[in-house]
């Protein structure tokens, strides 16, 4: 293939990501397991890139777990989104910037499916009309949050006051990296890189001084698939997909990985622990886990907000070893207390797993 | 512990890095004609042992050429070694004397 071609498919795998005046979409997953990730992702944006979000308390669920299990119709999955862009409109946004890859995915799929089938939208409107009394113009801009990180990554890269290296050696850090199957596998012309090149959170990880690793099962889902997880029986099928991963990645000895899907990040970070259990195994160095970090807390690292206050002690694997590392300073003592430095308990030991 | 009600699924990828191609190197040379094998399964469905248990003729070759040895050693032992399955195959694969070298491995 010679310079042009590459050059040219490159540019399919580009996307227009608009420059300030967001909607924000929150997910369900990450403000539940990681709350922390959102509220420094809005901080970021507003405090230390100087842009408008508007985080809406009326927004809710796009009911997208629903629609892949199965149990949400799709006339009801359009309605709620539909809903969804009425409030963006009501408030005065054009951008929607949806916190999940679900949700993402969801936007992109219903928006593809009323470009081509109109007929569709216009179901959709008068569901929503009879129900709400609401109308909607669709969004100019949907990029996933994540992808606004990418961006901005050099204007974050000039504000850093740690980078993504390991202080005792000098050596970038070995960053492995996960997107969700829903940001680019389904429509992969939305994703930066598309689904062969992932690149928005290489991306982040390249411009903040750490070196991203290109494992072999890099591609491959973690496993939640909805319905895999959400049935018992299968379970063991979700757990097999992230147990492949981490076989994956391990001999490349990576110092984290960093997700840009919700769901992912909770399952790679908790799946080690139930691995740990059932088999014993442990993927990081002395019996830790790999540490999980999602993107909007390796940016906020990487800006030097207080690990704490960005919720890393809800982690199932223990990102300590990793703080270290990169020499950010950080105070122990405060790991178990709350915002009025109240002790909030300390989590059960894991029997194999050291954290 | 296990307390969750489920367990890790096995990966069913086929590892061509990992699995044990011994078996099939020795019946490449021991049997030649076995390269011949169409998989039509004609064997199969003439076997009288393969009519009477689970015993499948044509999924255990092709298991042994890739290096999945794990079943034949469970079914093997079910062929008679009647030779009904050499008259069918249009291939003329010397399967009774395949499975003979097959046996022989797992013996040794
Ligand atoms: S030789 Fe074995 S495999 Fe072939 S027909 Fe007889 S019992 Fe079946
Ligand atoms: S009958 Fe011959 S060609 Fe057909 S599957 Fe059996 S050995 Fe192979």
């Amino acid at each position: 293939m010679n310079l042009e071609g590459k050059q040219q498919i490159w540019k399919d795998y580009q996307k227009d990501i608009a420059d300030d005046r967001y909607y924000y979409a929150r997910s369900c997953i990450r403000q539940t397991f990681f709350p922390g990730s959102e509220w420094a992702y809005l901080d970021i944006l507003g405090n230390k890139l100087g842009k408008t979000v508007f985080d809406d308390p009326r927004h809710t669920t796009c009911t997208g777990i629903g629609y892949h299990s199965d149990v949400v119709p799709v006339e009801t999955i359009m309605t709620v989104v539909a809903r969804h862009f009425a409030l963006m409109t009501e408030a005065g946004f054009e951008n929607i910037t949806p916190s999940c890859i679900t949700s993402f995915g969801i936007y992109t799929e219903i928006l593809h499916t009323w470009e081509q089938h109109p007929e569709w939208e216009e179901k959709t409107r008068d569901f929503l009309w009879k129900a709400t009394k609401r109308e909607f113009k669709k969004p100019k801009n949907l990029a996933h949050t994540s992808d606004v990180i990418y961006k901005f990554r050099n204007e974050i890269a000039a504000q850093k006051k740690y980078s993504l290296t390991d202080v005792h050696t000098g050596q970038p850090l070995r960053v492995v990296d996960h997107i969700g199957c829903h940001y680019a596998k389904m429509f992969p012309s939305k994703g930066i890189g598309g689904a062969e090149f992932p690149a928005v959170l290489s991306g982040m990880v390249n411009a903040w001084g750490g070196e991203s690793i290109d494992y072999p099962e890099r591609r491959h889902c973690c496993g939640f698939g909805f319905r895999n997880y959400l049935v018992m029986a299968n379970r063991g099928f979700s757990v097999a997909n992230s147990k492949k991963k981490f076989e994956s990645m391990q001999p490349y000895e990576p110092d984290f990985i960093v997700t840009n899907c919700p769901g992912c990040a909770m399952f790679l970070d908790k799946w080690q622990y139930t691995i740990s259990e059932m088999e014993g195994t442990t993927y990081g160095p002395n019996g830790y886990g790999i540490p999980v970090l999602t993107y909007e807390e390796m940016a906020a690292l990487v800006l030097g907000y207080d690990p704490w206050e960005i919720g890393l002690q809800m982690h199932q694997v223990s990102v300590d070893p990793l703080l270290e590392k990169m020499g950010i300073s950080y105070d122990p003592e405060a790991k178990y207390k709350n915002i009025r430095g109240e002790n909030i308990g300390r989590p059960q030991c894991p029997t194999y797993l050291k954290v | 512990m296990n307390f969750w009600g489920f367990s890790i699924s096995e990966a069913r990828v086929i590892d061509y890095d990992k699995n044990d191609k011994t078996l099939a190197q020795i019946m490449a040379t021991e049997v030649p004609s076995s390269k011949l094998c169409i998989g039509c399964g004609g064997c199969t469905a003439t076997c009288s042992a393969g009519n009477l248990t689970e015993f499948n003729i044509r999924k255990l070759q092709m298991l042994a050429k890739r290096g999945e040895n794990k079943e034949l050693q469970t079914q093997l032992h079910k062929c008679m070694l009647c030779g009904k399955c050499l008259l069918v195959c249009p291939r003329g694969v010397d399967t009774r004397r395949m499975i003979w070298s097959m046996l022989r491995f797992i013996n040794s």
